[in-house]
């Protein structure tokens, strides 16, 4: 997490992988029950996760932030589809680092939402999530500056997070 | 879209270091204070004796109350801003309001019942009621965009605390024109003032700071 948070993507991404598979067993019990696809929720926790880092404090335990955040994710999106739940953190805790993972594939929402993103928005999403590409390629070829596809990046993801949120879908 | 490619687009973004919120709450109340000072500097004048009321007792008690509130706040502020439950600087904001007890006492010992009617009063009341809100609208806005950042675990208790810490810095900047410094005065009608800026804080953070 220290690392990630200086901007080593090696380790970020080793990170997003590990806490991935601890999400999916979360969400998947709640989920089903809900009526919800639990991939959607892993990826609106892995939003939120990502664009709210700055709220974990160096040096202190990983998983509370992590439960912290998921469970507060968790509750939104099973709210927004009309279902009153109580997820006590402690539940989150456990799960969350229990060994089990199947690798799941597709979700919708997180397309829905794309959808809403302006064009140039979209494109440079697409160019990173398909093809893998870096910023510096993306910029090459939509003819951008580099600076300008990071800030595109970044407003696409908050405005994501935020069509979320707001329950847009 | 799958989590794989969700993943590739976050680490994407994720390629620069990132300001921990504490820091970046700090940087917008350094901003908005300097926006409020500029903003003090261009209305108001620092009442004329400033000189000696810098050694009197009860000024710089006014002033001490001020930067308790503001430095509590601030303290609390870096952890209200965070999903996880606040914890360790709660407790600091208790003293604000010790202090003033404190010197509401000591005055009421002091002073003859006969006057403290007029010490209530003050010179301009509602003159701090309104340059106290004002004065801590700048801070109060670069606090909230700094906070939109964050994930506050409760967003009211959060825009309070932001509220409170503006009104901490308001009454600094305001303590510093009003001629009144009798602790009565200060424990009404700055509490009121700031108690103002607080729960219009709160009320807007508990619309825009979900997340």
């Amino acid at each position: 997490m220290e690392r990630s948070l200086q901007g080593d993507t090696c380790a970020y991404r080793e990170l997003l992988v590990h806490l991935t598979a601890g999400l999916r067993n979360v969400v998947r019990g709640r989920s089903r029950a809900a009526g919800v696809d639990a991939e959607d929720v892993v990826q609106e926790v892995l939003l939120a996760l990502h664009l709210k880092r700055s709220t974990w404090v160096r040096g202190t335990p990983v998983a509370p932030w992590v439960a912290a955040i998921a469970r507060n994710k968790i509750v939104d999106a099973l709210r927004r589809r009309g279902q009153r739940t109580e997820v006590p953190i402690e539940s989150v805790m456990e799960t969350l680092w229990s060994d089990e993972s199947e690798h799941e594939g597709d979700a919708y929402d997180l397309e829905r939402v794309l959808g809403k993103l302006n064009d140039r928005q979209r494109e440079v999403v697409r160019a990173v999530s398909l093809e893998g590409r870096s910023a510096q390629e993306v910029a090459v070829r939509l003819q951008m500056t580099e600076g300008a596809v990071r800030v595109t990046l970044h407003r696409s993801l908050r405005a994501l997070a935020a069509m979320f949120a707001s329950g847009a879908q | 879209m799958k989590t794989e490619e969700l993943i590739r687009v976050l680490v994407a973004d994720g390629g620069r270091p990132v300001v921990p919120i504490d820091q970046a709450l700090l940087r917008a109340l350094g901003l908005g204070a300097i926006a409020s000072i500029a903003l003090f500097r261009l209305l108001l004048h620092p009442r004329a004796d400033l000189a000696q009321a810098i050694y009197s007792l009860p000024f710089l008690f006014k002033l001490t109350f001020a930067v308790l509130v503001a430095v509590g706040a601030t303290l609390f502020l870096s952890e209200a801003a965070r999903p996880l439950p606040p914890h360790r600087w709660l407790r600091l904001l208790i003293l604000a309001p010790l202090l003033l007890a404190l010197g509401v006492i000591v005055e009421l010992k002091s002073e003859p019942a006969t006057a403290w009617a007029a010490h209530l009063i003050g010179h301009n009341a509602p003159h701090c009621l309104a340059l106290i809100p004002l004065l801590s609208l700048p801070p109060l806005v670069c606090l909230f965009a700094a906070l939109r950042q964050g994930a506050p675990m409760h967003p009211m208790l959060a825009g309070a605390t932001a509220g409170l810490v503006s009104g901490g810095v308001g009454a600094l900047l305001y303590a510093l024109v009003c001629p009144d410094d009798s602790p009565l005065f200060v424990a009404t009608w700055y509490s009121i003032a700031i108690a103002i800026v607080t729960s219009a804080a709160a009320y807007v953070g508990k619309r825009i700071l979900r997340w």
